[in-house]
């Protein structure tokens, strides 16, 4: 057996039933996602580093984060490792 | 190396610390080639800065679902994957 | 420690939002501040990805069900088939569309994230980038089609397709019997952004 990091989840052992229910994507979702797509669209951070960032989560984070939060914490991560924001400046500027 | 329609492979089952996008579920599996797509930048080097050249060869792999995971599927199953052609083995 | 007064406020809760939502806003304020990113690029791209919707990939597939030459084309080359048709079929650089037929039936996930083809299918629904789904739909695929009300035949083929590269896979379902009477454009309504991913049938019935 392989081992597997917990992004990696094809076949992970699980017989939970799929959660149908949807919801509409909230505005910060979609700010999030259009964030990233505006990153990538500009040559800042492509797709495989937001895969990367996201794949750097501590698992228990990763397992229990909404999807949108795993892109944020990926973003977050990445941005910082470019030096384009300071660690702790997002947090900094919310608590303003 | 590289592969054509058909052509039994397997995928290779070795670590790789870093990002990249082969399953765990399918490494060391059996399959066979099912397309040759275009060749991509890697994500592999993508991932950390990089501009992901040398392209890499990508190709569609179908695998026995019987042979990878533990159920009853029925008997023709498969999954199939986009596999790099760094992570294909030829199978004699 | 001082403060710089000299910046747009700091980005306010809103009712009904969780804490991450000022985070994810503060962080376009940052980037629009430090030059990284203009409020239009973010803009135009919120409205494009507003605008998707699984409409357009039923307009291929309403197509390819009545027209044969066009249904070579999109599974030859569904990138192609959908500029044809005057669709945007988004920046990936390659699109597949797999038929099912009476053998083979397909069905797409992501095991290792969430890849979707967003610009013909609109945004994936939860489920689809769920824990569950990703494992589940290698691990039990059968069973996972059975609680979407979906039943297939012992010999007919299931192909679960794992995107994990730039490729985006689009499934061309099967033509519902009974439906040799409808318009294009009728048959187009009767394709499901869910028989796109392969976990369910059009229908007459609906």
């Amino acid at each position: 057996m392989v081992e597997r990091a917990v992004h990696d989840r094809g076949s992970w052992p699980t017989d939970a039933p799929i959660d149908r229910s949807e919801h509409e994507l909230a505005d910060w979702e979609i700010l999030m996602d259009a964030i990233v797509g505006a990153l990538g669209s500009e040559g800042v951070m492509n797709v495989d580093e937001l895969r990367r960032g996201i794949e750097s989560m501590p698992a228990a984070d990763y397992e229990s984060a909404s999807y949108y939060e795993r892109w944020l914490f990926s973003t977050e991560t990445i941005l910082t490792e470019k030096a384009i924001l300071t660690p702790g400046e997002l947090d900094q500027r919310v608590a303003r | 190396m590289t592969y054509s329609v058909g052509q039994p492979v397997r995928i290779s089952a070795r670590v790789h610390a870093g990002h990249h996008r082969t399953p765990a579920y399918v490494k060391g599996a059996r399959g066979t080639v099912e397309r040759v797509h275009d060749r991509f930048a890697d994500p592999e080097t993508r991932a950390y800065g990089g501009d992901g050249t040398p392209h890499r060869q990508l190709y569609l792999v179908g695998i026995d679902l019987r042979s990878v995971t533990p159920r009853d599927h029925g008997s023709r199953d498969r999954v199939f994957v986009d596999v790099f052609e760094h992570w294909l083995e030829p199978i004699e | 420690m001082s403060h710089d007064h000299d910046h747009p406020h700091a980005p306010l809760p809103r009712a009904d939002e969780p804490p991450v939502a000022a985070r994810v806003r503060a962080l376009e304020e940052l980037l629009v501040e430090r030059g990284v990113l203009d409020r239009d690029t973010i803009r135009r791209r919120i409205d494009w990805l507003v605008s998707r919707t699984p409409a357009d990939g039923a307009r291929l597939v309403a197509r390819a069900w009545v027209d044969e030459a066009f249904r070579e084309q999109l599974l030859a080359d569904a990138r192609g088939a959908a500029l044809e048709l005057g669709l945007d079929p988004g920046p990936s650089p390659v699109v597949v569309a797999l038929e099912n037929t009476e053998s083979v039936h397909h069905m797409v996930v992501c095991t290792l994230c969430s890849c979707y083809p967003k610009a013909l299918l609109g945004p994936p629904p939860d489920w689809y980038k769920s824990l569950a789904y990703r494992s589940r739909a290698v691990n039990d695929p059968r069973a996972v089609l059975s609680e979407f009300g979906v039943a297939l035949d012992d010999d007919v083929e299931l192909r679960v397709v794992d995107s994990t590269a730039d490729i985006r896979y689009v499934v061309v379902p099967r033509r519902p019997p009974g439906t040799e009477h409808l318009s294009e454009s009728e048959l187009a309504g009767l394709v499901t952004r869910d028989s796109m991913i392969g976990v369910a049938q059009p229908s007459l019935s609906r």
